[in-house]
C-alpha cells in the first residue's frame, strides 16, 4: 500500500511540475515516451534478456505516425497511436519468432544487428521514409477537434500520463500473472520451467511482442511531441539510452523505467547546456555506476523504504 | 564475369579487416568468457592512432615506406596503453557475472569510447594513404589490383597461422589453452590466471587495433567506425562459432563472397549481406558453423 502511495505521489508531482515550469512540459512528454519504451526493455530484462536494439521498435512506432501524417494524410491522434502500437507489435512478432531462440549475448547482438539493418533501411528508402532528412509530423486532430499546438502538447502530456497509468496497471497485472512470473524463472532456470510444462518460447514471444508494442507507443509519442523524425531514432545510441533508463530506473516494478526516464531526461536537459558533446559519456558512466553500486536501480530505493525488514 | 575476380579481391580484403576484429573478439571470449561489446572501439582507436602518428611522421618528411611499420607500431601502442588498463579497471569485475551484467558494462565502455574519440579527434574524417601508394599496383591478366589489398588478405592468413603457432607451441599460448579448458585447475598448477587474462585481452585489443590501423590508409577514419566494426565483427565471429579462430577465418571468407555476390546481383542489399548470412547460419546452426552446443544447466 505504502508502495502505491509513493508512486501516486510521484505521479502527482510529475503532473504538477509542468504547470509551474511550462518549458518542462516538452521534457516530461519525452520522459513518458522514453518511459514506455524502457518499460518494454525492462520486461525483457526480467527474463535476463538484454535487447540493445529496441530503438528499432521505437523508430517503427515513430515512423508509423510519420508515414500516416505526411504520406497517407491520416491526421488523427487516436488512430495514429493505435496504428503505431499495432505495426510495432507486428514487427515484434516477426522478429520475435526468430529472437526467442537465443539467450544472452546472441540475443543482445542479434537485436543490435537487426536494428542496424533497420537503421540502414530507414536511411536508404528515401521515397518511403524521407532518408536522413526524416519526416515532419503535423499536429493531428484529437477526437475530431482541431486543437492548437499548445493545447495539443498539454493533451499529449496529460493524456500520455493517463495512458502510462493504465498501461502500468496492465503491465503490473501481466508481471504478476503466470506468464509474467515465468520471466524471472527463464533467467534462473529455464529447463526446470520446461519440466513444469511451460512453453518457454511462447512466454518469451509474448513478452517480446509486448515490449515491441510499448516501444512503439513510446516512439509514436516521441514523433508527435517533437514533430520531426529521423533514422537516428533507430540508431544503437537510442537503444543504449533505453537500456540505461530501464536499468537506472530498476526492473523491480513498472514505475521504475518512468522514474529512470525522468531522471535521465532531466540530466539531458542540463547536459545539452553544459556538456553537449559528452552525452554518451554521461550515459555510459551512468550505466557503470548503476550496475556496480545500485543494482536494483532507483526503484530499488522505493523498495528499500517500503519493504524494510522484509528482505535481508 | 570478368568483374568477379577483382570484386572478390575487394570483398576479401574488406573481410580481412573484419576478421582482425572477429578473431580478437573470439579469442577474448574464449579466454575471459566475456563478450566485449567495446571491442569495436579498439578498432576505431587503432585507426585514429595510426592516422595521427602517420600524419605527424609523414609531414616531418620521413620516407614513404615508413608509413607501413607505423601501422603496426600504432596498433601495438594502442594495445599496450589500453589493453591492461581496461581489463584491470572494468572487465575483471565482470568475470563470472551474469551475461546481462557483462553486456551492460562493456556496452557502457563502448558508449564512453565513442564520445572520447569525438572529443579527442574531432568529428572530421582523416585520410593518410601513404601506405597504399607506396605499395603501388600490380597488373595480373590485364586487371589492375591494389597491392595493399592483396597484402591485407595475406596478413589475415598470416594471423591465423601465427595464432595457431602461438597457442600450441609457445609457453604463453599453452597457458592460455589451459586456462580456457579449466581456469581453476590451471591456477592450482601455478598458472597466474590474472596475467593470462590480461595477456589474452591485450592480444585481442592489438588485433582489433591492427585491423583499424590497416583499414585507415584505404578508407580513412570517421566517427561511427566502432559501432559498425563490433556488429560486423560479431556477425563474423558468430557465423564461425564463438571461440573458433579458424571458424572466424572461414566465416570472414563467406561474408566476403556474400558481399561480392550481393553487389553483383542486388547492390541495394550489400550493407545488410553479412547480417543475412548470419541470420541464415544461426537459423540452421544456433552456435555457428564450428561452435559446439553448450550443455544446459539444470
Amino acid at each position: 500500500m505504502l508502495h502505491f502511495i509513493i508512486i501516486l505521489a510521484l505521479a502527482a508531482a510529475f503532473a504538477a511540475i509542468p504547470a509551474f515550469f511550462p518549458w518542462l512540459a516538452f521534457v516530461f512528454t519525452l520522459v513518458l515516451a522514453k518511459g514506455f519504451a524502457a518499460l518494454g526493455v525492462a520486461i525483457l530484462l526480467r527474463a535476463g534478456l538484454i535487447s540493445i536494439g529496441h530503438a528499432l521498435f521505437y523508430a517503427v512506432g515513430a515512423y508509423t505516425v510519420g508515414f500516416l501524417s505526411s504520406r497517407a494524410g491520416v491526421n488523427l491522434l487516436i488512430p495514429q497511436l493505435v496504428a503505431a502500437a499495432v505495426v510495432s507489435g507486428l514487427f515484434g512478432l516477426v522478429i520475435g519468432l526468430f529472437m526467442v531462440r537465443y539467450r544472452g549475448i546472441f540475443f543482445a547482438m542479434l537485436n543490435l544487428a537487426v536494428s542496424m539493418v533497420g537503421y540502414t533501411l530507414l536511411s536508404k528508402l528515401y521515397t518511403l521514409t524521407g532518408g536522413t532528412d526524416g519526416l515532419s509530423i503535423a499536429t493531428p486532430r484529437v477526437l475530431g477537434m482541431t486543437v492548437g499546438r499548445e493545447a495539443f502538447e498539454a493533451i499529449l502530456l496529460y493524456g500520455g500520463l493517463g495512458l502510462a497509468f493504465v498501461v502500468g496497471i496492465v503491465v503490473h497485472r501481466y508481471l504478476k500473472s503466470p506468464m509474467g512470473e515465468a520471466l524471472p524463472a527463464v533467467e534462473s532456470n529455464e529447463i526446470r520451467l520446461e519440466y513444469l510444462g511451460i512453453a518457454v518460447p511462447r512466454v518469451l514471444l509474448f513478452a517480446y511482442v509486448g515490449s515491441a508494442v510499448l516501444a512503439g507507443i513510446g516512439g509514436a509519442i516521441h514523433a508527435l511531441i517533437v514533430g520531426h523524425i529521423t533514422p537516428d531514432l533507430a540508431y544503437w545510441t537510442t537503444s543504449g539510452q533505453l537500456v540505461l533508463v530501464a536499468v537506472l530506473g530498476g526492473i523491480g516494478g513498472v514505475a521504475g523505467p518512468f522514474i529512470g526516464a525522468t531522471f535521465l531526461e532531466s540530466v539531458r536537459a542540463a547536459a545539452v547546456i553544459y556538456a553537449p558533446d559528452a552525452w554518451n559519456i554521461i550515459i555510459g558512466a551512468g550505466l557503470l555506476v548503476v550496475i556496480f553500486f545500485l543494482p536494483r536501480g532507483l526503484h530499488g530505493l522505493i523498495e528499500r523504504i517500503t519493504r524494510k525488514g522484509e528482505r535481508p | 564475369m570478368d568483374f568477379l575476380l577483382p570484386m572478390l579481391v575487394d570483398g576479401l580484403a574488406a573481410s580481412a579487416l573484419i576478421f582482425f576484429i572477429a578473431v580478437g573478439l573470439t579469442l577474448v571470449f574464449s579466454v575471459l568468457r566475456v563478450l566485449n561489446v567495446a571491442h569495436g572501439s579498439f578498432y576505431a582507436v587503432g585507426a585514429y592512432v595510426a592516422v595521427t602518428i602517420g600524419g605527424v611522421v609523414m609531414s616531418a618528411g620521413a620516407p614513404q615506406w615508413l608509413s607501413f611499420p607505423i601501422l603496426f607500431l600504432s596498433a601495438a601502442l594502442t594495445a599496450a596503453l589500453l589493453g591492461p588498463v581496461i581489463e584491470r579497471t572494468f572487465i575483471r569485475f565482470t568475470y563470472g557475472k551474469p551475461e546481462a551484467v557483462q553486456i551492460l558494462v562493456t556496452f557502457a565502455l563502448f558508449l564512453i569510447f565513442e564520445d572520447l574519440q569525438k572529443l579527442v579527434f574531432g568529428v572530421q574524417a582523416y585520410y593518410q594513404d601513404a601506405a597504399v601508394n607506396v605499395l603501388g599496383i600490380s597488373d595480373i591478366g590485364g586487371i589492375i589490383y591494389l597491392n595493399y589489398q592483396l597484402l591485407l588478405i595475406a596478413l589475415a592468413a598470416a594471423v591465423v597461422v601465427a595464432l595457431r603457432v602461438m597457442l600450441h607451441h609457445t609457453r604463453l599460448g599453452k597457458m592460455i589453452v589451459a586456462v580456457v579448458a579449466d581456469p581453476e585447475v590451471s591456477a592450482t598448477l601455478g598458472i597466474d590466471t590474472r596475467r593470462v587474462y590480461m595477456a589474452a585481452f591485450t592480444i585481442g585489443v592489438f588485433l582489433a587495433a591492427l585491423g583499424g590501423a590497416l583499414a585507415s590508409p584505404n578508407s580513412g577514419v570517421a566517427p561511427g567506425l566502432g559501432a559498425e566494426a563490433i556488429v560486423l565483427g560479431f556477425a563474423v565471429a558468430a557465423i564461425g562459432g564463438l571461440g573458433q579462430i579458424e571458424g572466424a577465418a572461414l566465416a570472414a571468407v563467406i561474408v566476403g563472397i556474400a558481399r561480392v555476390l550481393a553487389i553483383y546481383y542486388v547492390p541495394q542489399l550489400e550493407p545488410v549481406a553479412p547480417y543475412l548470412v548470419m541470420l541464415a547460419v544461426l537459423l540452421v546452426r544456433p552456435y555457428g558453423l564450428f561452435g559446439a552446443a553448450t550443455q544446459r544447466k539444470i
